[in-house]
């Protein structure tokens, strides 16, 4: 990937951050989940969609392991499981998967878009999804449009499904010719809350043609074009990002927008793209911002100065670790990530203290000899992982809860931070 | 291909995990892509472990596949048995590696291991987990029971409790209660298997005179097999419920040679009393739908039809491979059997069935909560709450007082019913407010009305009402008040978004 895509961000602030630090690249045994586990908050964001995972037992077993009791209200998606008669010929599982979505979509009559998932067995046996969704969309059009992304474990990494996802989108969504008047485009599913928040924020400061991917309804893309500029508002949507690219529209370098720093520097990234005045963009932002800070207050005398690891999972680490460092005083000892995109998170790496341990990828039994070593006060990591952790006295917060709960922006700020600090005073309260 | 949202079993390598996990010094080498260690989670989890489960993955990768995912299993093999020092090993592939046919078997033979290699072919694409449990147990049994040990062939009988796992439901209390049992009529324990068992445990089950299977699901394959190897008769009666318990103590005092009156009297069994007691009286022929594995079903209908006087108004099981067992037992009450793993056919069944009162897995539990329906708990598989920290066996006397307690709960009581029907149009007891225990599925409008609703001339903005909408209502009552104090004490009036956040941030801690 190239860096001169993306317009130079001003020269770092704190020189010697941990944005040059070498990463500490590791294979082995990787303890995260597949991209198929996106589908658990995609359906309930999009919500004319359908999910259909074209995979094995395993993949039923997960999505209904991770989706927990959401199983049970009619959800949006379903697997198509491959059974051994599938695998005796190519020709027959392209008959089975026509007729399992035609029998859906007679079930679901309000559908309106419909993706076929990949998964490791369908990848394996090189099922061509692709050239099926084409098959079946040209059957169904105009009212069920049909596309495909790979949510594999092979290919993807847990919140890495939503990056395919959201590019399966990107060729869909309308034209905006050259020469229209400048949009913004926020990119990456926010609890509807946090992403109406924003677009009140937006609509305060000036800036009022935003659009949002994914939207509400999968029917209703927003359009992208050479005047558009976008903001991620998640770390793991490297795809999208080239693919919106790709189709003419740019980046804007901003922070993450967790807590009050990160929210203003992502703010800002948009007032000063689309010329908002800056007396005007303070005023603006000034009661979210103090309100934000005072949240986050509450947690600071119990956070400042421990310890913190996290364990690779979802991408969201490094931003975290950066929020937690700058506004909480929390010390970051090692900040694992599936994968570092230095291009969408250089910005970030600078604000890291320079002791921090960057990890990429993952040899899990080493890295908990490291934790073990480290002792910090507090790892961030999987349901695998946690409580197995907290047997060995080491105080835990499970990862996806920061994928499921609301956490960007200011009014989150406080909920954000209190994520960290209630393992912590769990511990100190409990005299068992 | 099949069509499913919801699946009553995993694949076959969860079962492989179930037997690992379970046993000591055991290490599973499992061949699979990033991802399949989601499974790891439902041992931490809902079973709250606090071990990681024994289980290496390989977790390849799409980049891998070019290259020599052999090697990387082999690597995965070599350094797992190096970390863990296992006294064995048992090697298996996903459904995905089955697909690029590595062969860990083959693989492991040629690497010359410093322990036993059990490897494992579990067919992802036709079987799933229990199969994936009984294969894998007898495969270790198989592999690792040593010939040369024979039953000792002393004055004390001795036996081999077979079938529990991890993740088997209450099969830590089970095991608790058949030992009681096993203990009152003096007969020892050789092993107890896969829970808790070694290896080295596993070698010697050839010591004991007879098995005792408790789950013929995961534990019939191995007993067959040590029936033919080792000459031991196997305890097929499975002791759930007061019936079955009791003719579970007289089998097994038969092949002990021992009278079974020290298990029998003051047996602590106060189910028939319970039962017999008048407040029981309006259970009767109350229609009852079962549903679950084939044994706990099958226990279940005996329980319900000759201890509780219930009517077993449906019958089913998920797991094709005991079809046999259930069609027999489903005859016996009259009534036709549904063997099905599609969840939306056992909800027609119950729809159709109209019972009273419904016993499933947690799928029917939420069936019956869409249906209105007072429904327990009595198979697999189970959500965290099914895994609980008090004793809750199933089997033995205390289990069927567990079994009591635990299908009643959810009836409306007998006094109560009777006060329903007295007070009918009273609006407390009205249908339309629902029986008390069912909480979640009274009508919502009566409870939520008042705390949720804005006061006729609201302090709140439009727009600050609609905000708080969108807060989950099991809390939205508390963002009001808290609001509204904040408001009142700041001399903020009216309620905007501002307000509402400002107070947000000032209660947050």
């Amino acid at each position: 990937m190239s860096i001169g895509a993306v317009p130079l961000s001003p020269a770092p602030a704190t020189v010697g951050g941990a944005d040059c630090a070498p990463a500490l690249r590791e294979r082995g045994q990787r303890e995260v989940f597949c991209g198929l586990t996106g589908i658990v908050w995609l359906h309930r964001k999009m919500q004319d969609a359908f999910f259909l995972v074209v995979g094995s037992r395993t993949c039923a077993h997960l999505l209904q392991s991770a989706a927990g009791v959401m199983i049970f209200a009619e959800p949006r998606f379903a697997t198509a499981i491959i059974e051994e008669r599938d695998l005796a010929g190519m020709a027959d599982c392209h008959e089975e998967l026509d007729r399992v979505v035609t029998r859906l979509l007679e079930r679901r009559p309000e559908i309106r878009t419909l993706f076929l998932v990949g998964s490791c067995p369908s990848e394996v046996i090189k099922l061509d999804l692709a050239k099926a969704a084409e098959r079946l969309g040209a059957h169904y059009a105009p009212q069920v449009k049909i596309l495909n992304y790979s949510g594999s474990g092979i290919e993807t990494t847990f919140t890495e499904g939503e990056d395919a996802c959201l590019a399966a989108l990107v060729p869909e969504m309308p034209a905006l010719p050259a020469g229209s008047p400048a949009e913004l485009l926020v990119v990456g599913t926010l609890p509807d809350v946090v992403e109406d928040q924003f677009l009140r924020l937006f609509g305060e400061l000036g800036i009022t043609r935003v659009g949002v991917l994914p939207a509400r309804n999968a029917a209703d893309l927003p359009a992208v074009g050479p005047d558009t500029r976008f903001l991620l508002a998640q770390p793991f949507l490297t795809e999208t990002a080239m693919a919106l690219e790709g189709r003419g529209a740019r980046q804007l370098d901003a922070l993450l927008p967790f807590g009050a720093e990160g929210t203003t520097d992502w703010l800002r990234a948009a007032a000063e793209a689309f010329g908002i005045d800056e007396m005007h963009f303070n005023r603006v932002i000034a009661p979210g911002r103090e309100r934000a800070k005072r949240a986050i207050a509450h947690s600071r005398e119990r956070l400042e100065g421990k310890r913190i690891t996290f364990l690779p999972d979802s991408q969201l680490e490094v931003p975290l670790a950066r929020f937690l460092a700058t506004e909480l005083g929390m010390v970051p000892v090692e900040v694992g990530t599936p994968y570092l995109n230095r291009r969408i998170l250089g910005r970030e790496l600078e604000l890291l203290p320079e002791t921090a341990r960057i990890s990429e990828g993952q040899h899990v039994e080493r890295q908990l000899d490291r934790v073990r070593a480290d002792r910090p006060d507090l790892t961030v990591c999987g349901l695998g992982l946690a409580n197995p952790l907290e047997a060995e006295g080491l105080s835990t917060k499970w990862a996806i809860e920061l994928v499921f709960s609301p956490i960007h922006g200011f009014d989150q700020a406080g909920d954000l931070a209190e994520l960290f600090a209630r393992p912590l005073r769990r511990r100190d309260v409990l005299r068992v | 291909m099949q069509l499913s949202v919801w699946t009553y079993e995993g694949p076959p390598h969860v079962g492989a995990m179930r037997v690992a996990t379970a046993m000591e010094g055991m290490h599973y080498v499992l061949h699979a892509p990033q991802g399949d260690t989601y499974a790891d989670l439902l041992f931490t989890m809902i079973e709250r472990r606090g071990k990681r489960p024994p289980v290496t993955y390989t977790t390849f990768q799409a980049r891998d596949l070019g290259k020599d995912t052999a090697q990387l299993f082999q690597d995965a093999a070599r350094d797992a048995i190096e970390r863990f020092q296992p006294q064995a090993v048992m090697v298996g592939a996903s459904c995905t590696a089955e697909l690029i046919q590595d062969d860990p078997a083959g693989l492991c033979e040629a690497m010359d291991l410093p322990c036993p290699v059990i490897p494992l072919e579990l067919p992802s694409y036709q079987r799933k987990e229990n199969w994936g449990a009984a294969e894998t147990f007898y495969q270790v049994v198989r592999h690792l029971a040593d010939p040369s040990i024979t039953p000792r062939g002393g004055q004390r009988k001795l036996a081999n409790i077979l079938g529990p796992t991890a993740l088997g439901f209450r099969h830590r209390d089970d095991v608790i209660e058949v030992r009681r049992i096993l203990d009152a009529l003096g007969v020892e324990v050789n092993c107890v298997a896969p829970l808790g068992a070694s290896p080295a445990d596993i070698a010697r089950l050839g010591a004991a005179d007879f098995n005792v299977v408790l789950y013929p699901e995961t534990g019939m394959e191995a007993a067959r097999w040590l029936e033919r190897t080792f000459r031991q008769p196997t305890v097929r009666t499975v002791p759930i419920g007061v019936g079955a318990t009791r003719e579970f103590v007289r089998e097994v005092a038969a092949l002990a040679g021992v009278d079974p009156s020290p298990a029998l009297d003051g047996d602590g069994s106060r189910l028939p009393w319970w039962s017999r007691s008048v407040d029981s009286t309006y259970l009767t022929g109350k229609r009852v739908f079962i549903f679950g594995d084939a044994t706990h079903a099958i226990a279940a209908a005996r329980i319900a039809r000759d201890e509780l006087g219930f009517e077993v108004c449906g019958l089913g099981c998920y797991n094709r491979e005991f079809a046999r067992e259930l069609r027999e037992a489903a005859a016996e009450h009259g009534v036709e059997p549904l063997i099905t793993d599609d969840h939306l056919a056992v909800e027609d069944a119950i729809a159709a069935a109209s019972p009273e009162l419904v016993l499933g897995t947690q799928m029917e539990r939420h069936i019956a909560k869409r249906l209105r329906l007072p429904c327990a708990v009595i198979s697999s598989p189970v959500h965290v709450q099914d895994f609980p920290a008090r004793h809750s066996p199933q089997m033995g006397f205390e289990g069927a007082n567990v079994i009591f307690d635990s299908w009643v709960h959810p009836l409306v009581m007998g006094l109560e019913e009777h006060l329903l029907t007295m007070f009918r149009e009273d609006f407390e007891f009205s249908d339309h407010a629902g029986a008390s225990h069912l909480h979640a599925g009274a009508p919502k409008e009566q409870t939520v009305t008042g705390q949720d609703e804005p006061a006729i001339g609201s302090l709140w903005t439009d727009e600050a009402e609609r905000e708080l909408k969108k807060i989950p209502f099991f809390v939205r009552g508390k963002a009001r008040r808290n609001t509204e104090a904040f408001a009142a004490e700041n001399d903020r009036a009216p309620i905007d978004i501002t307000t509402l956040y400002d107070a947000k941030a000032h209660y947050a801690r």
